[in-house]
């Protein structure tokens, strides 16, 4: 796959020369310096495109890369519509392209009122 | 498409001096919103030469704030025939929706699977099913309401969680897209001959020389042989001088929209659905703010809460955007058709239930206008209820 | 060598979140003065404050200050700074704010509520807090101007800030590129990404030839600020030194490929010409952020010469929303230094209706703000008109995307004009234009001038989305932690 973005400092200063994080695209392994975004470190490993919309199905990837343009929302730890470059990678991080819609899984079997998660939280008065 | 009249104060004089009558069978409806346009669209179909006056950007609107639902169940437990007036027009909703279709070329994605009206406690389950069963009483039993233990809501909605113990269900209900549906009543009214006038509020209608004046904007003014009041929370102004009254007050009501999510709520509840783009819409408050349409994290955080309880899934889903509507609300919530007996040929129609109305107001209400009658006694919408003692 | 200043990153109190906040409870704090942005306005309006005693809270959804244009200043290395250049160099004096004791500062803070309460709702993580503030500072900064054209939402296609963004992590694109579009921010790009090795194959210019008689009427008060003036003459010089090709007037702009760009076609010259290229990084100006100050509804005007909305401020740089502030390129495109003195200006307004600065003391530092404030925008009429876009970027084609978001074109927002639609809020209505999560960010500004067009008024006239809370998207449990009673609330039951 042809490189989108490379390093273009050498040396000690390279933006990789210091600690390394391994994550997951869909498959594929990629080990990109940490502090990176997930966009990116997508950027990097030659990846543009990150998803296809709900409307059309058109092709999208990372525009602004400051997080006002919601282009680069792709599935991390199978949480759907996640903002690639206002999320930094981290070490086992699964992530996989957004097609269409997000898909909210249903949470496993919940039975009882004793299964359910809380409905209610008080909130903590702090300061 | 846009028609101003644009008359200078020495024609507005020469006019107002000569005949108001522009044309026979000539109406003004005031409003372009859901009920306006409904109303607008039935006059069209029936023949009549209709222009429809719309005000600028930044009105009120509650049309924009529509949560879409056309709901039967639970309405009326205070005026039966309103029950029958929502039924018939749920009832006439598909067909409805083909005109639209063929004269807009817009799908306003109708689906009426029936409804349910969620309970998260025995309080909430006794008082939904003693309003159904004091509905199906007053109906003489023509009211096909149930009532749904968890488990059996469960069944046809699997998303449910713990906290709901029940639901009562209608087969009547369901809903459509708001916005697809006023501007599918835009397009249908341009295409049949309708007029749109708008860009500036109307000032005032007046009676005068056996028609009416409208005066909008800053100088212009336009005379008609009928009018329609369907000007939402600015009916109560206009309506005294026409010899009617419309004595609605603004209810807030807030609304949150999730980001999109494939297709799952195939049913609609009162409070919560899923669009056809695949958001899901989640409703409602009932706020006495005055004209206040902003919204607050305090309610909104309510609405959520609640939400998460009905359907667990929603804890993780994105509030993408939220937006406070007012209600056209009257004293007992329900519609004022009133025509004029004062000045013969105006009259006034206002409900906060634009939506569900949308086929009677076009199909049955515009025709009565007109002088048809309706197989419901309209006379219970009359705005002389609220001078009872 | 990596400098050893690492940017003040953890909790100050219990009560602020690490970056990877678990969920819980929502949490409730107050603040003299909540910074919004931690930008050059932001950092230095916090470190203003904080330094005559304000209890300062300094929001930044960022991993570390810096906002945009001091972006990971904190962590950069001189290889970068040199391709950066100097005026980013300069920005590191600002950290030295977070060094006052009495900034909470929170990253990874995402501001999603203001009320006009001043009730600052934000999350970290899927953590949500409401701090309730005296006083509050928005520095929120700029975004780029929208500039559609056909085949923008390819990917590949990118801002060039983006390009910046990426540069400032150490990264640089890896093949050919093109550059299209207008502004001094497009020649700087040009000029640092040349010194980090890149090859540019071209840097299409769409900046219109009639601009620079539109632009000469304010050059003798640019005058004024002749050391803007300066720099700008010293960007030219050393974009002309690259040996980029530069071709100029170049409109009709096209983006060509299948799933990703593969060409950029345009004309010039009075020829139709195409480059190949797989990343093309567009620019044609920066515009306030108002998404903070339109959600609390505060008064705005147009300003013809930017062709872009700005809140009201007195001189205080107080909005029309008693306690609210706006401090940088958010009140007006004016660059980092203003930002800075913006920021301090702010500061000293707040802190004398707080009580912290004496009215006379206030009053004397906010006129040597604002003398200095003056100068510095003194040459921004005359560098906006000479970079005005080209009106195929205000007004596109009709089968151009206007709306990223819902996918909405100009012509079917023509259509809606010709339907009856006379502004954006009812576009939005007819159309579903401007209901995506980007809230009209990158649509906002083409939708008023499209519907203006259409109707023959100006894009004052046509106004601005209705913006309302949430601004970012937030999840509904972060929502449902904000709810004080104790039990789930019954349906109002509006039948």
């Amino acid at each position: 796959m042809p490189r989108a973005f490379r390093k273009f400092e050498t040396g000690p200063d390279a933006v990789n020369a210091g600690p390394l994080v391994v994550f997951d695209f869909e498959g594929r392994s990629i080990t990109a310096a940490a502090g990176l975004s997930v966009a990116a470190a997508l950027l990097v490993a030659g990846v543009i495109e990150f998803r296809s919309t709900p409307a059309s199905g058109s092709k999208r990837g990372p525009y602004c890369m400051m997080g006002a343009c919601f282009d680069c929302l792709v599935e991390i730890d199978a949480r759907d519509n996640q903002q690639a470059c206002m999320t930094l990678i981290r070490a086992g991080m699964q992530v996989r392209r957004m097609r269409g819609a997000a898909g909210v899984q249903v949470a496993p079997s919940v039975t009882s009122a004793a299964d359910a998660p809380a409905a209610c939280v008080q909130a903590n008065d702090d300061d | 498409m846009l028609q101003l009249c644009n008359y200078s104060q020495q024609l507005m004089q020469h006019n107002a001096n000569s005949t108001m009558r522009s044309g026979d069978g000539e109406i003004a409806v005031i409003g372009g919103g859901l009920v306006g346009m409904a109303v607008a669209y039935g006059l069209l179909r029936t023949g009549a030469n209709v222009s429809v006056f719309d005000e600028d950007d930044t009105g009120l609107r509650a049309s924009r704030g529509n949560f879409g639902l056309i709901w039967v169940q639970g309405k009326g437990a205070q005026m039966p025939n309103y029950a029958r007036w929502s039924r018939r027009s749920a009832a006439l909703w598909p067909e409805f929706a083909a005109e639209l279709l063929e004269y807009s070329g817009r799908d306003v994605e109708i689906s009426q699977p029936g409804g349910f009206i969620y309970c998260l406690n025995d309080a909430e389950a006794q008082a939904s099913v003693a309003r159904l069963q004091g509905l199906q009483d007053a109906l003489d039993g023509d009211y096909p309401f149930e009532y749904l233990g968890h488990n059996q809501v469960r069944e046809m909605v699997p998303e449910v969680g713990p906290d709901v113990i029940g639901a009562t269900w209608f087969p009547e209900d369901g809903h459509v897209n708001p916005l697809y549906l006023l501007h599918a009543l835009h397009v249908a009214f341009k295409a049949r001959g309708g007029r749109l006038i708008n860009g500036a509020s109307v000032r005032a209608v007046t009676p005068h020389a056996g028609g009416f004046v409208v005066q909008h904007g800053h100088a212009s003014t336009s005379g008609f042989a009928r009018v329609v009041l369907c000007a939402g929370l600015g009916n109560a102004g206009l309506a005294p001088a026409l010899g009617l009254d419309a004595p609605v007050k603004p209810n807030r009501g807030q609304i949150l929209v999730t980001e999109r999510l494939k297709q799952r709520l195939h049913f609609p509840s009162v409070t919560i659905r899923q669009v056809g783009e695949g958001a899901i819409q989640i409703g409602d408050s009932k706020e006495d703010v005055g004209f206040d349409d902003r919204t607050d994290a305090q309610m909104l955080a309510k609405l959520a809460r609640r939400a998460i309880s009905i359907y667990p899934f929603l804890r993780d889903v994105r509030m993408v955007r939220a937006w406070g509507a007012l209600r056209v609300m009257s004293a007992d919530g329900h519609p004022i058709y009133e025509q004029s007996t004062e000045f013969p040929g105006a009259a006034v129609a206002t409900c906060h239930s634009g939506v569900t109305l949308a086929a009677v107001h076009a199909l049955t209400l515009a025709p009565w206008l007109l002088g048809q009658s309706s197989p419901i006694a309209m006379e219970t919408f009359s705005a002389a209820r609220f001078s009872k003692i | 060598m990596r400098p050893q200043r690492v940017c003040k990153l953890t909790m100050m109190t219990d009560s602020l979140e690490g970056p990877e906040a678990t969920p819980g409870p929502a949490i409730r704090r107050t603040a003299d003065l909540v910074v919004i942005g931690a930008g050059p306005a932001g950092l230095a309006a916090a470190g203003t404050a904080a330094a005559r005693g304000a209890k300062v809270l300094l929001l930044d959804e960022q991993p570390q200050v810096g906002g945009q244009i001091y972006r990971n200043i904190a962590s950069s290395t001189a290889a970068r700074n040199t391709v950066l250049g100097s005026d980013y160099v300069a920005g590191s004096r600002l950290l030295r704010a977070l060094d006052e004791p009495g900034i909470s500062y929170q990253p990874g803070a995402k501001v999603w509520q203001l009320t006009d309460q001043r009730e600052v709702y934000y999350s970290v993580g899927t953590r949500a807090t409401m701090c309730v503030a005296t006083e509050v500072v928005i520095a929120t900064g700029a975004l780029e101007r929208p500039m559609p054209f056909a085949g923008w939402t390819s990917p590949g296609v990118m801002t060039a800030g983006a390009a910046q963004i990426m540069l400032k992590s150490g990264l640089v694109p890896e093949h050919d590129i093109v550059l299209a579009g207008s502004g001094p921010l497009l020649l700087l790009l040009a000029v640092q990404l040349h010194r980090a090795g890149v090859n540019i194959r071209a840097l299409v210019d769409t900046t219109p030839r009639q601009n620079r008689w539109r632009a000469a009427p304010f050059a003798p008060q640019a005058l004024l600020g002749y050391d803007y003036l300066l720099k700008g003459l010293r960007l030219q010089r050393d974009f002309a030194a690259t040996g980029i090709d530069h071709l100029r007037h170049a409109n009709d702009l096209r983006a060509v490929g299948g799933d990703a760009i593969s060409a950029l076609e345009f004309s010039a010259g009075g020829v139709r010409r195409s480059i190949e290229c797989e990343l093309l990084l567009t620019h044609v100006g920066v515009v306030p952020n108002v998404q903070l100050t339109r959600s609390i509804r505060a008064e705005h005007e147009w300003h013809g010469v930017s062709q872009s909305w700005q809140p009201l401020l007195d001189h205080t740089g107080q909005c029309s929303v008693a306690g609210v502030s706006v401090a940088g390129d958010g009140a007006g495109i004016a660059g980092a230094e203003a930002a800075a003195l913006a920021g301090e200006l702010c500061a000293f307004g707040a802190l004398a209706r707080i009580g912290l600065l004496s009215a006379s003391q206030g009053k004397r530092r906010i006129a040597q703000s604002s003398e200095g404030l003056r100068r510095l925008r003194a040459g921004r009429p005359f560098i906006e008109a000479l970079f005005a876009p080209a009106s195929e970027f205000l007004n596109p084609p009709d089968s151009v995307v206007i709306c990223r978001c819902e996918e909405v074109t100009a012509g079917q927002l023509r259509e809606h004009v010709a339907l009856g639609c006379l502004g954006p809020n009812q576009a939005k209505a007819f159309s579903r234009c401007g209901m995506g999560p980007c809230q009209g960010r990158y649509c906002g500004l083409t939708v008023a001038q499209v519907i203006a067009a259409a109707r023959g008024v100006t894009p004052q006239a046509v106004g601005y989305y209705r913006l309302r809370p949430p601004l970012k998207p937030v999840t509904l449990g972060e929502l449902a932690s904000l709810d004080e009673d104790d039990q789930v609330s019954s349906a109002a039951q509006v039948l």
